[in-house]
């Protein structure tokens, strides 16, 4: 009857027009759902518009949001380029944000640019190890390393929830289970909501920028991603490249754990990741994986973060609203890239059907 | 005594893993990691519950549920079968989507009880002859219909995946696609089925939570059940009959803690919650360091299957 051909590679035009295009049908479509949800969808959108760029407050609201998730997208990137599926940056993050937390425990006088160094480090060290583990098994008995990392994600969760429970549980709080506050020389600095972690935000990207399009090991990465065959034959290190991949991988995420406990929530708790750990995993694919689209997409997404938080506000719309529109435009976009890369042939003659 | 009570909630608990591992288990088998359990399973939950508080009518609540399960499921098939998209994004999209969808549709029903009818229906029956069996007929056969369908289901899906045709040809399509397509098996028709029954199944293990499991419907019934059952899947091996033993042991965890807690235990209760993660990696790595073929995943497992590519 018909049959499906892969397109030559796409023009950027065609792909800009079909992603709009996509984007814009998802969005008739939640309407719908929004007005069954009792609402003007026109000025729902605007206010998630205003909720997002409002004021100053509100623009650092949505860096706030921005910051995790695209550090987040960049380091899941790196290990998806080499075609390892890291979908535990959930845990990775929870592990980075408790290395930061044990920081301040052990020595909670050293001085702030001391401390949050050495903060920063030892998170990056905790969610490097927590992705290691997976890397090794897989480089070794050939693990799945999906199923792996999707586990590891819930031992970090359990894990933290038994710290923040039992064995770090505040005495202070009167029975609240909560892990204490960090001290203020463990606080990143900030100026009218917007705190430094933007600042090493954007050296990281123009970092990873560099790594994985101009440096060998990027293009090892990459190599190694395409065939491993290949990566051998022209001698690339596997091991080598493996190993420093799973720690910029999680490394990065373990960074965010970091970001997220000084510079936004205070203290560490179960509910500092906010499943973006997920989201980032989606970011990252939708943008081919290329570092600006992932600056793109993560700003994109934390509009729609910001806005959803905005909006349950200012118009008791549920969150949840947010949450299908938010899944609503990824079917779309997901169902787009079929468009893309696939064409559909009608066949003509019978005789042409082998 | 106790210790009986114990076990029998453990296999009430279990029952809804079982459910959603058993249809995760059919996606598997034909080559789809599908991470969407949780949603499938949050739709199902809502659904049911919404649809047995409007009709009071316990088989077509649980009827609606599985057609929630199963109309997520379809989505999820549309996009990774037939548009070929990635299948762990595609997945955790259609989590993300069956969370707010619940969260959304059950807003309005927080707080509501489960009809009188339905809770009847569904109330514990203690079977004839199985049910005197010391121990095991308190344990196994003192329970409710949804229960005793869900042993009837364990061995369908064993007869299914093992002695017919079509379950040689779903296994076949999981490990080697080609190979199928090559030997004339109709490939996506194939997937599509597996796909969509496994979102009924998933939707049918949301509804016991919503219609069984509590009485009142609480802000998230599923609250990561979905998760666990994917868990399962590996921690069985992909076998139905392990599935069951295992949803139990799970189940058992699941509650242990809520047990645990007058026995003043000198470890931390929380600890228990890490358990069936730890005890699923234990596997995953077991399996993978021994090389055992027939336990480890389907060989095609989270690849889509393009045939114009070969």
């Amino acid at each position: 009857m018909f049959h499906i051909v892969k397109k030559e590679v796409p023009k950027t035009r065609d792909k800009i027009l079909i992603r709009v295009g996509a984007v814009l049908a998802a969005l008739v479509l939640s309407s719908i759902i929004v007005v069954f949800a009792g609402a003007n969808p026109i000025e729902l959108y605007i206010g998630i518009f205003q909720g997002c760029f409002g004021s100053i407050h509100r623009f650092g609201a949505t860096m706030e949001k921005m910051v995790p998730l695209l550090v987040l997208s960049l380091g899941v990137m790196v290990a998806f380029k080499m075609q390892f599926w890291n979908i535990g940056a959930e845990g990775q993050f929870l592990m980075g944000a408790v290395g930061a937390t044990l920081v301040v425990r052990l020595l909670p006088n050293l001085p702030l640019p001391i401390m949050l160094l050495c903060m920063a480090l030892l998170a990056f060290i905790s969610g490097a190890i927590w992705l290691m583990i997976p890397a090794f098994f897989k480089a070794r008995f050939g693990t799945n390393e999906t199923l792996f990392t999707l586990m590891l994600n819930y031992i970090a969760l359990t894990f933290v929830t038994a710290l923040q429970y039992d064995f770090w549980k505040d005495p202070a709080a009167n029975g609240m289970p909560k892990i204490a506050n960090l001290p203020g020389n463990a606080l990143l600095p900030s100026i009218s909501g917007f705190n430094l972690s933007i600042l090493f935000t954007v050296i990281i990207v123009l970092v990873m920028y560099f790594f994985m399009n101009k440096s060998k090991i990027g293009f090892e990465i990459a190599v190694l991603g395409e065939s491993e065959n290949t990566a051998r034959y022209i001698g690339i290190n596997i091991t080598k490249t493996v190993i420093i991949a799973a720690i910029a991988s999680g490394g990065l995420c373990g960074l965010v754990g970091m970001f997220q406990i000084s510079g936004v929530s205070g203290a560490l708790s179960i509910e500092i990741t906010g499943g973006l750990g997920f989201t980032a995993i989606i970011v990252a694919w939708l943008s081919g994986l290329k570092v600006p689209f992932v600056v793109m997409n993560s700003f994109f997404f934390a509009i729609l973060l910001q806005g959803a938080s905005y909006i349950q506000t200012a118009f008791q719309i549920p969150g949840s609203v947010a949450e299908m529109v938010q899944a609503i435009i990824l079917f779309f976009i997901l169902s787009s890239e079929f468009i893309l890369q696939y064409r559909i042939t009608l066949d003509k003659k019978k005789s042409e059907v082998a | 005594m106790e210790f009986v009570f114990f076990l029998s909630a453990a296999v009430k608990a279990g029952t809804c893993l079982l459910y959603a591992t058993l249809g995760e288990i059919i996606s598997e088998k034909v080559g789809h990691l599908n991470l969407g359990v949780e949603g499938m399973m949050q739709m199902g939950a809502v659904i049911g519950f919404i649809a047995g508080f409007s009709f009071g009518n316990p088989i077509s609540a649980v009827l609606c549920a599985a057609l929630a399960g199963a109309a997520g499921a379809l989505i999820y098939a549309l996009l990774t079968v037939s548009f070929k998209a990635n299948q762990t994004v595609t997945g955790l999209t259609l989590s993300i989507f069956g969370v707010g969808f619940a969260a959304f549709f059950g807003k309005t029903f927080v707080g509501k009880k489960v009809p009188e009818a339905i809770t009847t229906f569904f109330q514990p029956i203690k079977l004839p002859f199985l049910g005197d069996i010391p121990f095991i007929g308190d344990i196994f056969f003192n329970q409710s219909v949804y229960v005793y369908f869900s042993y009837i289901l364990v061995i369908a899906i064993y007869i299914y995946l093992y002695k017919t045709k079509w379950g040689l040809n779903t296994r076949m399509i999981g490990e080697n696609p080609v190979a199928a397509e090559a030997s004339g098996i109709p490939v996506d028709k194939y997937k599509y089925f597996n796909i969509v029954l496994c979102g009924a199944l998933c939707g049918l293990g949301g509804a016991f939570l919503s219609l069984v499991y509590i009485s009142v419907y609480p802000v998230n019934v599923v609250s990561g059940r979905g998760w666990i059952a994917v868990c399962l899947v590996i921690f069985a091996m992909w076998n139905p009959g392990k599935a069951m033993l295992g949803a139990y042991f799970f189940g058992a965890l699941d509650i242990a803690s809520f047990w645990l807690q007058k026995y003043n235990l000198p470890v931390s209760i929380y600890l228990f919650t890490a358990l069936p993660y730890l005890a699923t990696v234990f596997v995953l790595l077991f399996t993978s360091m021994r090389k055992i073929n027939n336990k480890k995943e389907p060989a095609w497992l989270g690849k889509n299957y393009f045939k114009e590519d070969r």
